[in-house]
């Protein structure tokens, strides 16, 4: 497909419009629908597309698979730790309330932190899934 | 009457996919009913107000598990066998099954009540408390990643593990070409 | 939908009942999967036409609106949906890995293979 030059020429103009749109998803959930899942998602797809344009072969030289199962596993320990920071603080297990002076603030930080990690550990597995299925018969 | 007569329409559309589905014998002609049946699904959720859901459905739906059905056949072969049994047993199981759930309903309250038990006991104290514990107006992300935290944890600790499960399965290094007799036209 | 009542939901049982059918009829693991995706999917739709109140707007909260639609069936069919994609992957990989141990994705030709073992 990189031979076509529609795809590829509209496949990077389009891939960066995809990326950005995934952080607005991403930090505008408080306002609007979205939030982690749905931005770790569309964060996947432009990547997916690079992949399916430009080759698998492409996209591990963009994403190396070390650095992919590193980010899988940060997510995860971003949202427990988060839940354990509220712990050594005194608090409860996630209780956002001991992250900051007040209770609003608080719960501010710790859902943008709790969305984060949810956003970047979907868009690791989505990533990496895709890439494990596409490249299965590479030569 | 606008709403009920799109909510019939998006209802008939769904039924004439899934019945497609059923029928078809080319996987990847299935695949691309499975994606219209999301999206269609998708378009349903927003109807019913369920923007979030809706949003969720048509990128997770629509993009992820289409992308995958197709790498998957393409790995496997896209034509599926004529079934050698006959469907009486089956369509006995789904006729009896279709019964028993349409019984069950007969008890449930009509749709869109606002005086269903749902709509009472926690969710009136979410909408009500939820700006000033938590200051965010959309309730479904405060529910979500505050008030539900602990389930939101355990499900992404289900994605994660979803992912070493298909590293575990498939492997991300580059294996040698398959030998020739597995590779069946 | 006020006056249907409860005819919405026996058309989503319907759609259920379609997706049911292609998981137990089937042969092909493949379409099997993808009609276990089609019966998720329906499973939603009825558990978000649970949620909806008439007259009830979008449950992000602002000025002027008085009453809303239910959020609570939203967040549960947010995590449900992301659940259902996970064991898609995970079923989808175990048939690639079918397919490259027997040869064949279809239940018959499986069994066979297995019973002549």
């Amino acid at each position: 497909m990189r031979d076509n030059p529609v795809l590829r020429i509209v496949a990077k103009i389009i891939i960066p419009v995809i990326l950005l749109f995934a952080l607005y998803v991403q930090f505008h959930g408080d306002f609007g629908p979205g939030g982690g899942f749905q931005a770790g998602v569309i964060f996947a797809a432009g990547f997916i597309l690079y992949g399916l344009v430009f080759g698998t072969e492409a996209l591990r030289n963009a994403i190396p698979p070390g650095l992919l199962r590193f980010v899988m596993a940060l997510g995860l320990v971003l949202y427990a730790g988060v839940g354990a920071t509220t712990m050594l603080l005194g608090s409860d297990y996630l209780a956002y309330g001991a992250l900051a002076h007040n209770l609003i603030d608080g719960q501010h930080l710790g859902i943008f932190l709790v969305e984060l990690g949810v956003g970047i550990t979907v868009s690791a597995v989505i990533v990496t899934i895709f890439l494990a299925f596409a490249g299965r018969n590479d030569p | 009457m606008l709403i009920e007569t799109i909510n019939i329409v998006l209802l008939g559309m769904l039924a004439l996919t899934a019945l497609a589905a059923v029928r078809l014998h080319d996987l990847f002609a299935v695949t691309m009913m499975f994606g219209i049946y999301s999206l269609l699904a998708a378009v349903v959720f927003v109807v019913l107000d369920a923007v979030d859901v809706a949003f969720t459905e048509a990128a997770v739906g629509v993009g992820i598990s289409t992308v995958l059905m197709l790498a998957t056949i393409g790995l496997v072969g896209r034509h599926e066998q004529r079934p050698a049994h006959r469907p009486l047993l089956p369509l006995l199981v789904v006729a009896v099954t279709g019964a028993a759930l349409v019984y069950g309903t007969l008890d449930m309250p009509f749709f869109a009540d606002p005086t269903a038990p749902v709509h009472q006991h926690v969710v009136p104290y979410y909408l009500g408390k939820s700006p000033e514990q938590t200051g965010i107006p959309n309730v479904v992300t405060s529910i979500l990643a505050s008030y539900r935290g602990y389930d939101t944890l355990g499900e992404l600790a289900v994605i994660f593990t979803a992912g070493i499960g298909v590293l575990a399965l498939l492997g991300l290094r580059r294996r040698k070409r398959p030998s020739k007799e597995h590779q069946t036209p | 939908m006020n006056i249907a009542g409860l005819y919405n939901y026996w058309i989503v049982i319907l759609l259920m009942m379609t997706g049911f059918y292609v998981v137990i009829s089937s042969g092909n693991l493949v379409k099997k999967v993808i009609g276990l995706n089609l019966f998720q999917a329906s499973v939603f739709i009825l558990y978000i036409s649970m949620g909806k109140v008439m007259d009830g707007a979008v449950p992000i909260l602002r000025e002027g609106v008085t009453a809303y639609s239910n959020p609570l069936p939203h967040v549960l069919i947010l995590t449900a949906i992301v659940v259902g994609v996970a064991t898609t992957a995970l079923g989808l990989a175990l048939v690639v890995r079918i397919r490259e141990a027997y040869g064949s994705v279809e239940e018959d030709d499986i069994h066979r293979q297995d019973e002549s073992l």
